[in-house]
């Protein structure tokens, strides 16, 4: 077992929420197609309660934090925030678009120990960049803002998220993440805005692209085993949990609201209601996800997929059932495997037609 | 002042939370990231720049941990060398302030 495996198995059975998913902001100066926010900025917290939060999440053991947005940039104070979270020894991964982040920013951002800037580049192509982003121009500052934190020595990822728009660009975008010497990541995932709207998951790839990303080695490593044939159910798998969400990941919206996950908008309680410690311990809503063992999970815990399968309860909620099967998921499985998922065989359509195209896949590098 | 003392500080260039008695550290520097058994937890919490290691070592490990004074201290000072190498303490032979560690 590795130490991050050993770290999360002991901060699940200690309920410490080790990572923490805080958005200090839904502004953004991107306007990107398949956006899943709305960009309010009305009632955000203010410097003193994310500071506040901070200080708690601290206290409650947390480790890892994502500060994102929106674009956190966008708010004055967020290098004051980010210098209080080091201060409390979080480690700190910062998600931006990085079109703001000049020369004396990306030195600030070394200096802080920043230990990642995770950065959205849709393609090798500033035409199909700046046309998902609605902000001419983008590719380029994003790209001058790479170079900067590069040559500052800072720790940086480029995501690439995968949609209709920049269809069958990822192996170049792969490319031009090797000459920039940062780390690439794939991402296929579309999710349905916040507010229930699902028009955004039309932008999403098809089930043969998916199919062909998977069986693709510079994306997935070694294809035979990412693509392995399925294994047992054993009881370990049955008594385990989908994901970290709830368990030792939380969510804070910048209205201060908590959520298991960015990706899981099921409210369990406002931080200008109840102190953190209050909300992660007591909310029923966290209490009940903690409850839900894969054996209790009425579809996926009986499928071929289950012992590898990524379900992500977040969206399984957002399709009506947390205890449900996420049919994006499924949609995954059967591209890895050309099998199809317990839930895909009791509707009758073993082989999806039209995919959404959303899935969700992590650690793919 | 014992000339040959050892004085540890915590540097500000790491991460660190607790995970019930365990410790887990991640230097910024390099990225490697440790998990303290409750010993190490002991001395981390203790490294102050201002307290001789031999102290903490008698006072923190010794009688908490019902542990030989030599062997503690030997265990120690590999202990504390390992931390050392990656930027997540500083060892000096005089006290320091943490913003001098830092």
């Amino acid at each position: 077992m590795s130490l991050l495996e050993e770290m999360n198995q002991k901060a699940t059975a200690l309920g410490i929420p080790l990572s923490a998913h805080l958005d200090i902001t839904w502004r953004c100066n991107e306007r990107c197609v398949h956006c899943y926010l709305d960009h309010e900025g009305k009632g955000e917290m203010t410097t003193e309660e994310i500071k506040d939060v901070l200080r708690q999440l601290s206290e409650c053991g947390t480790f890892f934090l994502n500060i994102s947005g929106g674009e956190p940039l966008l708010r004055r104070d967020c290098f004051a925030i980010l210098e209080y979270a080091r201060a409390l020894h979080l480690n700190v991964k910062l998600k931006t678009n990085a079109v703001m982040i000049g020369p004396s920013e990306a030195a600030r951002i070394k200096q802080l120990g920043i230990e990642q800037v995770q950065i959205s580049l849709y393609s090798h192509l500033p035409e199909v960049h700046d046309t998902i982003t609605k902000l001419p121009g983008s590719w380029r500052r994003t790209i001058d803002a790479i170079g900067r934190l590069k040559a500052n020595g800072v720790k940086t990822s480029i995501t690439n998220v995968l949609m209709t728009h920049n269809s069958g660009q990822a192996k170049a975008v792969k490319r031009l993440a090797e000459e920039l010497g940062v780390s690439f990541v794939i991402d296929p995932t579309i999710t349905p805005k916040l507010n229930g709207d699902r028009s955004i998951m039309r932008l999403g790839i098809s089930s043969q692209e998916l199919e062909e990303v998977f069986h693709t080695e510079e994306f997935v490593g070694n294809v035979g085993e990412f693509c392995a044939p399925l294994s047992t159910v054993d009881e370990d798998v049955l008594e385990g949990y989908s994901c970290s969400a709830g368990h030792t990941l939380a969510y804070i919206s910048p209205f201060a609201e908590v959520f298991p996950c960015v990706q899981f908008p099921m409210p369990c309680g406002s931080l200008r209601k109840q102190s953190f410690r209050e909300i992660w311990w007591q909310s029923a809503a966290l209490n009940e996800l903690r409850s839900v063992h894969v054996r209790d999970l009425h579809t996926c815990s009986h499928c071929t997929h289950t012992a590898y399968c990524t379900r992500c309860p977040g969206l399984a909620y957002m399709e009506g059932d947390f205890r449900g099967p996420s049919s994006r998921d499924c949609e995954k499985s059967y591209a890895r495997t050309g099998v199809p998922s317990a839930a895909m065989s009791r509707a009758g359509n073993p082989v999806p037609q039209h995919s959404s195209g959303l899935v969700q896949i992590s650690g793919v590098q | 002042m014992d000339a040959t003392e050892t004085y540890i500080a915590q540097s500000p260039d790491i991460a660190a939370t607790t995970l019930g008695d365990d410790t887990i550290i991640m230097s910024t520097r390099d990225s490697m990231i440790f998990m303290l058994n409750s010993v190490g937890t002991v001395i981390w919490k203790a490294a102050d720049g201002a307290t001789p290691l031999s102290r903490i070592v008698h006072e923190n490990v010794c009688e908490e941990f019902d542990i030989a004074e030599d062997r503690a201290l030997t265990d120690a000072k590999e202990f504390v060398g390992q931390l050392a190498q990656h930027g997540i303490l500083s060892v000096s032979t005089a006290p320091v302030s943490a913003k001098e560690a830092s």
